[in-house]
């Protein structure tokens, strides 16, 4: 899992159909410091995560067991949302 | 599967109610050499890991199949704690 911060919304209103319902965020991934880092990715949001929030991201097969994902088309799924992180070193 | 060094842990309240309960750990991936080696990234603790720590992690579907017959949704989890490694 990654973790990146929530830094815009998609609208698709043509999508597949087993996308209908889904909230569709942009996520920039960060290092544990929180320093961007990597590319921009949409993510299906399961967990209400909102603008500005670190967030934990399932990416790969492993994001269709997030609840509610099963045999849908995706990818990257939030699947939860970062209090802290405490690193000891670098 | 890959070796890695914990570096920290991730609190998280509100998440995947298949990730109750759950440790999240930072880890560094590492060269055999026991150098950095590519991006940090958050796994799933099925052996009781702690910070500071060497250990193996497998990545992608397999990743949660230490924790059968529960399905939380991790692409990486840790699997063993390594005592030591040699290289010839």
């Amino acid at each position: 899992m990654i973790l990146a911060r929530i830094v815009g919304t998609v609208v698709a209103t043509r999508k597949d159909e087993r996308l209908v319902s889904n909230k569709l965020l942009i996520a920039r991934p960060v290092d544990p410091h929180g320093k961007a880092d990597g590319n921009y990715l949409v993510a299906v949001d399961t967990v209400d995560a909102g603008f500005g929030e670190t967030v934990l991201i399932v990416s790969g097969s492993s994001a269709r067991m997030a609840s509610g994902m099963k045999d849908c088309p995706v990818d990257a799924a939030i699947v939860g949302i970062v209090d802290t992180v405490q690193v000891k070193d670098a | 599967m890959q070796l890695a060094r914990v570096i920290g842990e991730v609190v998280a309240t509100i998440k995947d109610p298949n990730l109750t309960g759950t440790t999240l750990l930072v880890l560094q991936p590492l060269a055999a050499d026991g150098a950095p080696a590519g991006r940090t990234l958050v796994a799933l603790d099925s052996v009781g890991a702690g910070v500071g720590e060497h250990v193996f992690f497998v990545r992608g579907r397999e990743a949660a199949f230490p924790f059968y017959p529960a399905e939380p949704p991790t692409d990486a989890s840790i699997v063993g704690i390594v005592d030591h490694w040699d290289m010839e």
